[in-house]
C-alpha cells in the first residue's frame, strides 16, 4: 500500500519499549518498519453521535498521509485523540509505537499539533510565543531563544518577531502555529485542515513549509476538505465519512477511481460550443463520465485520466477547426470524490455531527465552519 | 490504512501507569514559563489592572465616608473605629472578587486554541492552573498594598505589623482555595458571561451577608446566623483579631479549616477536568 519510508529512522527504537501493543499492531506487515501512527477500532460517541466509528488506519514513518472528508466526519475528532486530548470510547492507537491511552506524556514529546484555529497566544509576540513553548518543551531558557530565532527566521517571521501575534495575518498566525509545533522537533505531525480559511496564496506558503518538513523526515497525517491539497501533499489517502474510513490507499489508485482530473475548455465563439461537445464525444476519450456541457459558463468540462488523453482531447478541438479561449485543468472537488467514492454526496453529512469537530471552537468559528461546509 | 484490519480488544481509557512522570522541577519550569506569560498579558493589556488598582480605592472611599460615619457610631467611636473595622473586611472581599475574575478570565482563556497547545504538550498536569493562581496573587498582593496607602490616608493606624501581615497573608491563603472554586467553575462553564452571572449569584450574599462591612449583631436573626456561618465572616473576623491582638483561635481554625476543605475538593477537580476536557 503506497509508499515506503526510505530508510528506517533512529527512532524507531521507541517501539521496543511496548512490545505487547506493538506487536499485535504489526502482524499483518511483518516485513515493513512498524507504522509511525497506527490506529485501530477507533471509537468516540458523543451523545448519540458516533464522530469515530470504529477507524483503522497506519501512517508510514516519513510519509504523509491525507485524511480528506468533509466537516463532521470525524478528521478532528481523530487529530484530538492521537494528540492526546481526547480519550477514546474504544479502540487503541500508537504514535511512534507509544501507545496513546497508556502513554500520552510520552506520546506528547514525539508528536506536533496545528489545529484548525492557529494555537498561538495572540497577546503575546510571536518570539515569545515559541519561547514559551520551547521552555514548556524543558529547553534551557538560551536553547529556547536560539530554537525561536531559528524557527521565526525559518518561518519568514523574524521581521514580524517582536509584534503581539493579534497585529498577524491569517497566514502569518499559520506559520507561527508551524513554527511552534516544531519546536520539539516532532517525529510526527499532526496537521488539522492547515490551509482551511487561507487565500490561494497564503496555502501555497504553508504547503511548501509542510513539505519541507516532509522532506526532513517528519511524519505527517493531515486532515483536509481540499481533493487539491490532498494532492499536493499527500502520498497516502484515506477518505472519511460518518466517523469511518471509507476508502484508502495510494493516491493514484483513489484518483482512478475517482476520475482524477478534468479540462474545462472554453470556446472563443460561444456556437462552437455544441461542436466542440461533440467532437470530444466522438474521441470516447473516457469511460468513466461524459462531456459535461456548461451552457452558462460557455465551456465544456471532459474528464482526462492521462497526459495522453489531455493530449488528444486538445488535439480534437484543433482537428475540428475550433479557436479556444481557455483551457484549464481542474481536480475533482470533494463533492466529486464523496460522489464516486461513497455514492452519495460529501454535504449531506456535514450538518449531523460537525458542532462536535469543532466543540472547542467559539461560537463564531464554528458557525464560520458550518457556514463553509454548507458552501 | 490496511485493508486487512487487526482488531484490537476495546481498550478502556487507561491511567498512566508507565507514563513519564515530570518532577518538581518540571513542575515548577512550567508553572514560570505559563506564569511569565501571563505577566506578559498584562504588559500588554495594562487595563486588565484596572480592578486590582480601582476597587481598593473606590469601596475603600465609599464605605469611609458613606457608611463610616454611621457604624462607626454603633461600633462606639466614629468613622476612625470604622476605617479600623473595615481593612480586614476588605482584605476579605478582596480575597472573594479577585478571586471570581480568575474564574472568567480563564474560562476566555480556555476558549482558544492555544489551550489545546498546551495540553498536547508534555508538561504537569496543573502548571496551567497554577501560573494562573499565582499571577493572580500577585494582583492580589497589589491590591493589597493599595487598599493599605488608601486606608492610612483616611487614617488607619496599624496597631500591630506583624499580626497585619499574618491577616494579609491568610486572606490570600484563603483567597487561593477561592481561587480554585471558579476555575473549576471557569474550566467546566460554556462561557465567561456563564461564570459572571454564577459569580455574581455567589459572591453578593457572600460579601453583604457577613461581618465584613458591618457588625452582623444588629442583623435579624436568620441573617445573623447566615452571617455567623459565612466562611468570609470568619477570614475578616481572624484578620481583625490578627491585627488588633484580640482573641483569634476559633475564626482563624474556621477559615483555615475552609481552606482545606475547597483545596482539597476543588483542586483536584479543577486539574482534572481541565486536563480532560471533552
Amino acid at each position: 500500500m503506497g509508499r515506503l519510508s526510505d530508510g528506517c529512522r533512529k527512532n524507531v527504537g521507541a517501539v521496543s519499549v511496548e512490545p505487547d501493543s506493538v506487536g499485535s499492531m504489526t502482524r499483518d506487515d511483518d516485513k515493513t518498519p512498524a507504522p509511525a501512527v497506527s490506529v485501530r477500532g477507533l471509537t468516540k460517541r458523543y451523545g448519540k453521535t458516533r464522530a469515530l466509528d470504529g477507524v483503522d488506519l497506519d501512517v508510514r514513518e516519513g510519509t504523509v498521509l491525507g485524511v480528506l472528508g468533509p466537516n463532521g466526519a470525524g478528521k478532528t475528532t481523530l487529530v484530538r485523540i492521537l494528540s492526546t486530548l481526547i480519550v477514546p470510547d474504544e479502540g487503541r492507537a500508537t504514535v511512534s509505537g507509544i501507545d496513546v491511552l497508556r502513554q500520552p506524556r510520552r506520546v506528547r514529546r514525539v508528536i506536533g499539533l496545528t489545529g484548525q484555529y492557529a494555537s498561538v497566544d495572540e497577546k503575546l509576540s510571536g518570539r515569545e510565543n515559541l519561547y514559551l513553548i520551547g521552555r514548556l518543551l524543558d529547553l534551557p531558557r538560551k536553547a529556547a531563544q536560539t530554537r525561536a530565532d531559528e524557527l521565526l527566521e525559518r518561518f519568514s517571521l523574524t521581521d514580524a518577531a517582536r509584534r503581539p501575534a493579534a497585529t498577524y495575518s491569517g497566514g502569518m498566525r499559520r506559520r507561527l502555529d508551524l513554527a511552534a509545533s516544531m519546536i520539539g522537533r516532532p517525529q510526527v505531525l499532526f496537521l488539522d485542515e492547515p490551509t482551511t480559511g487561507l487565500d490561494p496564496r497564503t496555502r501555497n506558503e504553508v504547503w511548501d513549509e509542510v513539505k519541507r518538513m516532509v522532506g526532513e523526515g517528519v511524519t505527517v497525517l493531515l486532515t483536509t476538505q481540499y481533493m487539491e491539497e490532498a494532492e499536493q501533499l499527500a502520498g497516502e489517502l484515506a477518505v472519511m465519512d460518518r466517523g469511518r474510513v471509507v476508502a484508502g490507499g495510494g493516491i493514484d489508485e483513489l484518483k482512478a477511481k475517482v476520475g482524477g482530473r478534468s479540462l474545462r475548455i472554453r470556446p472563443a465563439d460561444r456556437a462552437d460550443l455544441e461542436p466542440l461537445a461533440a467532437a470530444l464525444d466522438a474521441l470516447g476519450v473516457t469511460g468513466l463520465a461524459s462531456v459535461a456541457v456548461d451552457a452558462e459558463s460557455g465551456s465544456v468540462r471532459v474528464p482526462v485520466l492521462s497526459d495522453e488523453q489531455l493530449t488528444a482531447v486538445l488535439g480534437a478541438a484543433a482537428a475540428g477547426g475550433i479557436t479556444l479561449a481557455s483551457v484549464v485543468t481542474e481536480l475533482p472537488s470533494l463533492d466529486e470524490v464523496f460522489l464516486s467514492l461513497t455514492g452519495h454526496k460529501a454535504s449531506d453529512t456535514s450538518d449531523a455531527d460537525a458542532d462536535t469537530d469543532t466543540a472547542t471552537a467559539t461560537d463564531g468559528d464554528s458557525a464560520a465552519k458550518l457556514e463553509e461546509a454548507a458552501a | 490504512m490496511s485493508a486487512t484490519t487487526v482488531t484490537a480488544p476495546a481498550a478502556a481509557p487507561v491511567r498512566e501507569a508507565a507514563d513519564d512522570r515530570i518532577g518538581l522541577r518540571g513542575h515548577l519550569r512550567h508553572t514560570g514559563a505559563l506564569m511569565r506569560r501571563n505577566l506578559l498579558w498584562i504588559r500588554q493589556d495594562p487595563e486588565s489592572m484596572f480592578d486590582a488598582v480601582l476597587m481598593p480605592i473606590v469601596f475603600t472611599l465609599l464605605f469611609v465616608y458613606v457608611f463610616g460615619g454611621s457604624i462607626g457610631m454603633a461600633l462606639g467611636g466614629g468613622r476612625d473605629e470604622y476605617v479600623q473595622y473595615l481593612v480586614p473586611g476588605m482584605l476579605a472581599m478582596m480575597a472573594l472578587s479577585m478571586s471570581m475574575s480568575v474564574g472568567t478570565g480563564f474560562n476566555q482563556d480556555i476558549q482558544k486554541g492555544v489551550m489545546d497547545r498546551f495540553r498536547s504538550l508534555p508538561i504537569g498536569r496543573g502548571s496551567v492552573l497554577f501560573a494562573k493562581i499565582a499571577v493572580e496573587q500577585l494582583r492580589v498582593l497589589l491590591s493589597t498594598v493599595i487598599l493599605l496607602v488608601v486606608s492610612l490616608l483616611v487614617g488607619f493606624h496599624i496597631e500591630n505589623a506583624l499580626g497585619l501581615l499574618a491577616a494579609v497573608g491568610l486572606s490570600m491563603l484563603f483567597g487561593s482555595s477561592l481561587m480554585w472554586v471558579f476555575l473549576a467553575i471557569g474550566v467546566t462553564a460554556k462561557s465567561a458571561q456563564s461564570v459572571q452571572g454564577l459569580g455574581f449569584l455567589v459572591m453578593m450574599p457572600l460579601q453583604f451577608g457577613s461581618s465584613l462591612f458591618a457588625p452582623t449583631s444588629s442583623m435579624p436573626g436568620w441573617l445573623q446566623a447566615f452571617a455567623d456561618w459565612n466562611p468570609l465572616s470568619a477570614l475578616a473576623d481572624a484578620s481583625r483579631g490578627l491585627m488588633t491582638g484580640g482573641p483569634v483561635a476559633r475564626d482563624l481554625w474556621v477559615t483555615l479549616g475552609w481552606t482545606a476543605l475547597l483545596t482539597a475538593i476543588m483542586a483536584p477537580y479543577a486539574v482534572r477536568k481541565f486536563t480532560t476536557r471533552n
